[in-house]
């Protein structure tokens, strides 16, 4: 078996198949980052365990999943003042919590230097929006540099240290959930290790960190300064490249995975335009810019998501007065999902129907059913969902979190039904219960999450006594991102540390009604929740069970699995399915005439099924140790 | 010069679709054939369907696979199998999938029938496609229906410039030890099965 450890940190050059978050890692060892920190999020988590794969005391950095983005971003911001090259990560809306301290890093001077990582996520494939995170940088006088493909994930991090380093300011490299994720042969370079200097560099005697009214004139001014640098100098940068197909007509400007895309439509088609693809996305390398929209009659530019580059462009043939056609984005769908192949294919069909011939598509009879996702057999939320729904009324409203149990938005538990972000749910709550004495509300909220940024809207309910109930829906772990470990699971990415007691910590926040109960316990969970939304101000009923996917697996590896599965009596049931239909595990299959049996495929044996049958149907055999 | 080859792989979260993908791009890159593959999956529960790309060949850019292209669809459950043939699968290509049912909640809410192996063979049809269906009783583990696949794909030779030593090669990157073993115990004894 290869060990991903040893290979990240092989000194000799090599080349290896590696999604594009392994091999940001490699380039962090061979560029000596001292300082990474994050928090987990998609597209992003498999860096973290890419660096989980090398032994703590061999790790040449040190790293913590901090408990927000902002706090990550803070560590790594002084670690970076300090003098250490440092580097923090994150998915693309962990840039929302880390903006407060994020639009601040421009206008420091960032001795170390300092790449900041984002993870956006064109198709919202695992998040609440498509948030376009090139727009933070121009907020804040950053530079952007964008890969295509995991080769270019590893070198471009290395230019986005040198380029860091040099001016000791941040940078940001942007990628995307299908560049994070891709996978290819990488050619890596050799790593030398070096010694490190410890000495803690950090002085405000020479240069301020204070921005505070007018001080903060020359900071930005600096800021801008940089700026102006890297846009005058990013062509020796060698980060953008032309595909030049001697078309003096035709050319695209593309960047990123689109870039690919297009690559690949391009295959088919004869008279190929001319490409410029940019690897520095901000500011723009104007006079490369220039010279290819002054080489062509039409320039379409293909970017994923929001006009980005489209504006910037504009303006520079605008202020240039070049005689060009530039096509943007021309349609309310240019700016919607992900530019797959397929997608590209469609906007340049549209925008150039001559030389992007039609396809081929094909009608089938029946159509395929969908599967959402679901939450996983034994879930605990499910048991949670299936209890509390019985303990308020119909017409009561439900707040969704972020986390594994947002799903239980869907069909049949239809629970959680409004969601803003991370930690939104007491406070979007507690709005939702002003001047409302008819309905109750209810609001979940995962524990990760909780620790993450649910805490003030905790402290505002006590604070501002609202009227409402918080359920937290315990399971040790960031389930929903791998299984990370957070404030109350009793150890960090490094080591074993006491863990934060939830019902200690609320008691101790002034939360007079805090109830914890098993969240398997269902009927008690019920009554609990029933006694907590029936009292007035504001409750908390904590359910609590580790992760039963993480718990079994955790059990296997130890050798202490109960291989259990649940057995429906067929002599006893009469098909009253409220355990395929309204307890709803997906463990159950049913038949076509309503005989209702057990997927031993997808059975974890955590018998939470067996509560909701109301003629008890429904035991369990063990199959043995395993 | 390899000719470009697109392969599809779906199925469902929990099912092991992950590991299927990764031994495949492993064995074409052991059979020295320039490759590319993406895994993409939204939220990553069980129980949602998971769904891989592989790209292999000279000419070949982004890992996505386009609607339609697929020359292999390969999945690891009745439904999926549909989803690819509907969504990816070329006309003429190949779709092998694992006979196993994970019921959907529209099935358990009977509000829609299961798919059987005969809409499966109709779709197929409908663009003269190949269907290859792959079982094995008495399988111990749920989590080895994708080596029995990756054992058929190799049998029967779907995949051009592909030998049966680089798939052994590319379980020997990904596991070690028990796993490693049986493993290449059931691969070995699918392919050497006359």
């Amino acid at each position: 078996m290869k060990s991903m450890g040893e290979m990240l940190l092989n000194k000799d050059s090599q080349s290896e198949i590696v999604m594009g978050n392994t091999a940001l890692v490699r380039a962090m060892i061979e560029s000596h980052t001292r300082v990474v920190t994050s928090y987990p999020g998609s597209p992003m988590p498999e860096t973290a365990e890419a660096i989980r794969s090398i032994p703590k005391e061999e790790r040449p950095f040190y790293f913590e999943f901090s408990t927000n983005e902002k706090v990550a971003t803070e560590i790594a911001f002084g670690a970076s003042v300090n003098g250490h090259l440092s580097t923090v990560f994150f998915k693309s809306v962990g840039l929302n919590v880390a903006a407060d301290s994020f639009v601040q890093l421009g206008l420091m001077k960032l001795l170390g230097g300092m790449v900041i990582v984002i993870g956006d996520d064109p198709g919202a494939n695992s998040s609440q929006n498509e948030q376009d995170n090139r727009h933070l940088a121009h907020l804040s006088y950053i530079p952007v540099l964008e890969p295509s493909n995991p080769q270019e994930v590893y070198e471009y991090y290395k230019k986005a240290v040198e380029l860091s380093q040099e001016k000791e300011m941040p940078v940001i490299l942007r990628l995307t959930t299908h560049v994070c994720h891709a996978k290819q042969k990488v050619n890596f370079k050799n790593y030398t290790p070096k010694d490190f200097d410890k000495t803690p560099k950090f002085s405000s005697k020479d240069e301020n960190y204070v921005p505070i009214t007018s001080k903060v004139f020359p900071m930005k001014r600096r800021a801008l300064k940089r700026l102006d640098d890297v846009k005058n100098h990013s062509e020796s940068l060698d980060l953008n490249k032309l595909i030049d197909n001697n078309n003096s007509k035709k050319g695209i400007i593309t960047m990123g995975a689109p870039y690919l895309s297009l690559k690949d439509v391009l295959e088919g088609v004869e008279e190929k335009p001319d490409i410029l693809k940019l690897g520095m996305i901000y500011p723009l390398a104007q006079k490369q810019v220039i010279k290819f929209l002054k080489a062509h009659d039409e320039v379409k530019i293909i970017e994923e998501l929001d006009n980005v580059l489209e504006k910037d462009i504009k303006v520079l043939a605008f202020e240039n007065n070049i005689d060009v056609n530039i096509i943007g984005k021309t349609d309310l769908e240019d700016w919607i999902n992900e530019y797959t192949p397929d997608k590209v294919f469609e906007v340049m069909q549209r925008t150039w129907p001559n030389i992007f011939k039609e396809q081929n598509t094909y009608q089938f009879d029946k159509p395929v059913e969908n599967r959402p996702a679901q939450l996983c057999p034994g879930c605990g939320h499910r048991s949670a969902f299936y209890a509390i729904k019985k303990a308020i009324n119909d017409d009561d409203i439900t707040v969704a979190d972020i986390g594994c149990h947002t799903l239980g938005f869907l069909p049949p538990y239809e629970m959680g039904e409004v969601l803003l972000s991370m930690g939104h749910s007491t406070s979007t709550g507690t709005g939702l219960s002003l001047f409302n004495d008819e309905r109750k509300v209810v609001a979940f909220l995962g524990d990760s999450t909780m620790f993450h940024a649910g805490l003030p809207g905790i402290v505002n309910a006590v604070f501002n006594d609202h009227d409402l109930t918080l359920v937290i829906m315990e399971n040790d772990t960031t389930a929903m991102t791998g299984h990370q470990n957070h404030p109350g699971s009793g150890e960090n990415f490094n080591e074993e540390v006491t863990p934060i007691e939830i019902k200690d910590m609320l008691k101790g926040m002034g939360v007079k009604n805090v109830y914890e109960i098993d969240t398997y316990a269902q009927s008690k969970l019920t009554e609990m929740v029933k006694k907590a939304v029936a009292e007035k101000g504001f409750s908390v009923v904590i359910a609590t069970h580790p992760c039963m996917l993480k718990f079994t697996r955790e059990a296997r590896r130890r050798g202490n699995y109960k291989d259990n599965k649940a057995r429906i009596d067929q002599e006893t049931c009469e098909q009253i399915h409220e355990c395929v239909k309204v307890f709803g595990c997906p463990s159950f299959s049913i038949d076509k005439n309503g005989v209702v049996t057990v997927n031993d495929d997808l059975c974890i044996g955590d018998g939470s099924c067996i509560q909701t049958c109301p003629v008890n149907a429904i035991g369990s055999i063990q199959r043995g140790n395993k | 010069m390899s000719k470009n080859v697109n392969v599809y792989m779906i199925g469902v979260g929990g099912q092991g679709i992950g590991l299927l993908s990764e031994v495949l791009i492993r064995a074409f890159d052991y059979a020295n054939i320039d490759v590319l593959g993406v895994d993409t999956h939204g939220l990553a529960q069980r129980g949602g369907t998971v769904q891989s790309h592989l790209r292999a060949g000279d000419n070949i850019y982004s890992p996505l696979i386009r609607k339609n292209t697929a020359d292999v669809a390969i999945a690891l459950e009745r439904t999926e199998a549909l989803r690819a043939i509907h969504n990816y699968l070329k006309k003429e290509g190949e779709i092998v999938y694992y006979n196993t049912s994970w019921q959907t909640l529209d099935v358990r809410l009977e509000n829609v029938e299961e798919t059987k192996s005969k809409d499966i063979s109709d779709a197929a049809g409908k663009i003269n496609a190949e269907v290859i269906e792959v079982y094995k009783e008495d399988l111990d583990d749920a989590r080895m229906q994708n080596v029995v696949l990756l054992a058929e794909l190799a049998k029967k030779g779907i995949f051009e410039g592909l030998e049966n030593k680089n798939y052994i090669d590319a379980l020997k990157d990904l596991m070690d030890g028990e796993k490693l073993k049986n493993n290449l115990k059931l691969f070995n004894s699918i392919v050497d099965q006359k």
